[in-house]
């Protein structure tokens, strides 16, 4: 067998690796086992890769990993649960920076002219799909880690601009294929990054996790790109199978949220509720508050009380304190369960991550269509930190940019307990309308504070 | 390469879509984030490729963007995989639930036993 069969069988392995550990991914039992199985198949390629003929350059090829991994491992070590989405953004932006480089690196290596047309092409997706990738993961960082604003930035034209760019880019691409202006290369490439900002700041906060899957699912596909640049074919396979199923995700996200992809892509989510939100002037409105002790008892003496988390609850670290007083409640007997709506969190799926943290058990996690009918017997919905996903706006109300969004039905529970920061608007900035029912007690508070709070209140009793 | 290559590597392109749809057609939310975050981690695949362009470059710029592929790249595996096993790590079976719960509840006194 030659050395060329041999690296050609390990990356067969390694793709059926690549196979199963998306399968395993799909179930919460074989999950761990599919990463490590990613990872496992993951080293076998660039282990592999080193045996390549020709391979020169070793000590620069080491050198650059153990960069990559010092910064790395810390990072993914060290980041706090709650700021995952960001990291997920960052790691992803990097990867399609590093496509495009392969890409322009490639193209720069062939003499001019030399280059049939449709490996310029190979060489034009790579540069722009992972350049696009790169520049909107940094935005989609900015806007997650507050770097700048969670709103939709939006101008006059904005979708004009966006078409200018865009074809622009693509005119430059076919004048790059049909003759020898190499150096158009480069107007591409500033051109596609600026198209990333631009296609990534009309988002809205609550939107961003859906897009990041999407920019996830792009860079698979500039790494597939970059795998028809350099035939190879464990690139091809494996940025194909991410491109793929990154594409799926983020439609499952998008219809978690009850909305059509365009439709979060360019309907500048939020940017006009802003205004309505504030015209409404919610301080004229009384709500009832209430001290913790009040809530104390309501939570007590319920024969069976929903959890619902927000992401007010991760920002609060809270997670823990929500299981303190969810252990004390149950061994008064109290039937307590979590209600997880699918987007609670800032990506589908966070507030499992945050809850298994701190150990609560994966049977109390129910998930939006399981937990629904379950607030009819609910005496108490306690919903911390989360605004958006449970606003009966999205289903009664035609004109709220959130209509049609799936939510979760607290307003079947006897009675509701907010833990709020203050009457700000949620995430998606706007208001509601459940803050001012008759049934719904708030408490005004830090989430962590205020279960803190009950926790000692409930103690006491 | 010639037009034979191009072809098969086409047919792999379209076989790997139909396998990467087929493959998560049916996940729950829970796991919506760590899908997302493994998927992730595995177009740090992308490593094989910026190795292959600085392991053959010639000439400064094409070793200074071969580098700069490489620490991205290597930033996309590692971390991708790293912080995906951090979120999974935490859906691992339950043990009886206690451990954490204890050291909270232990220092709450009873009011009920306190004079006064």
């Amino acid at each position: 067998m030659s050395l060329g069969t041999g690296i050609r069988l390990a990356d067969l392995i390694a793709a059926i690796c690549f196979i199963f550990a998306l399968r395993g991914l799909t179930g919460p039992k074989t999950a761990r086992y599919g990463n490590l199985l990613g990872a496992g198949g993951m080293t076998l390629a660039i282990a592999i890769t080193f045996a390549t003929n020709g391979l020169t350059h070793f000590l620069l090829i080491v050198g650059a990993m153990l960069i990559g991994v010092v910064i790395a491992v810390p990072a993914a070590r060290l980041v706090k649960m709650t700021a995952m989405p960001q990291m997920v953004a960052a790691f992803n932006g990097v990867g399609g920076g590093a496509a495009a480089l392969i890409a322009l690196a490639t193209f720069l290596r062939a003499p001019a002219g030399s280059l049939a047309v449709y490996e310029v092409v190979e060489v034009l997706l790579g540069v722009v799909i992972g350049c696009v990738s790169f520049s909107g993961s940094c935005i989609a960082f900015a806007k997650l880690q507050e770097l700048m604003t969670g709103r939709p930035v939006t101008y006059p034209g904005q979708q004009i601009w966006n078409g200018i760019v865009g074809v622009a880019i693509l005119g430059l691409g076919v004048t790059v294929c049909v003759s020898s202006f190499n150096w158009l290369v480069a107007i591409v490439l500033v051109l596609a990054l600026a198209f990333g900002v631009a296609f990534v700041l009309p988002v809205g906060g609550a939107d961003v996790p859906v897009l990041i899957s999407l920019l996830n699912s792009f860079t698979g596909l500039a790494v597939a790109a970059s795998g028809f640049v350099l035939h190879s074919v464990v690139l091809v396979v494996a940025g194909t199978l991410v491109g793929a199923s990154g594409t799926l995700l983020t439609q499952m996200m998008s219809r978690a949220m009850g909305r059509s992809l365009p439709n979060i892509l360019f309907s500048a989510f939020g940017s006009v509720i802003t205004a309505t939100g504030g015209a409404e002037g919610d301080t004229t409105r009384s709500v009832r508050s209430a001290s913790a002790e009040d809530v104390a008892i309501l939570l007590a003496y319920a024969n069976k009380v929903i959890v619902v988390p927000g992401y007010g609850l991760a920002v609060a670290q809270a997670q823990h304190t929500i299981r303190e007083l969810a252990d004390l409640l149950e061994s008064r007997g109290v039937e307590v369960i979590y209600a997880i709506h699918p987007v609670a969190g800032r990506m589908p799926g966070h507030m499992n991550v945050l809850l298994a943290e701190a150990n609560v058990p994966y049977e109390q996690l129910k998930e939006m269509d399981e937990a629904n009918p379950e607030f009819q017997s609910a005496d108490v919905a306690l919903v911390v930190g989360a605004n958006d996903v449970v606003n009966p706006a999205a289903k009664n109300n035609p004109d709220s940019p959130i209509y049609g969004m799936p939510i979760l039905a607290v307003d079947d529970a006897r009675n509701i307990v907010f833990m709020k920061r203050s009457m700000r608007p949620g995430f998606a900035g706007i208001d509601n309308e459940l803050l001012f029912d008759p049934k719904t007690t708030l408490l005004f508070g830090d989430a962590k504070d205020s279960l803190t709070k009950v926790v000692a209140a409930v103690k006491a009793l | 390469m010639n037009g034979g290559d191009i072809l098969s590597l086409i047919t792999v392109f379209v076989l790997a879509a139909f396998v990467g749809f087929e493959v998560i057609a049916k996940v729950p939310s829970t796991l919506h984030t760590p899908l997302m975050s493994g998927t992730n981690a595995i177009h740090g695949v992308v490593l094989v490729g910026a190795m292959l362009v600085l392991g053959t470059a010639s000439g400064t710029a094409q070793m200074v963007l071969g580098f700069v592929a490489v620490v991205l790249a290597t930033l996309n595996v590692v971390g991708g995989f790293v912080v995906t096993d951090r979120m999974l790590e935490m859906f691992k079976v339950r043990k009886p639930a206690k451990v954490a719960a204890e050291p909270a509840g232990a220092v709450a006194p009873s009011t009920e036993g306190s004079p006064k």
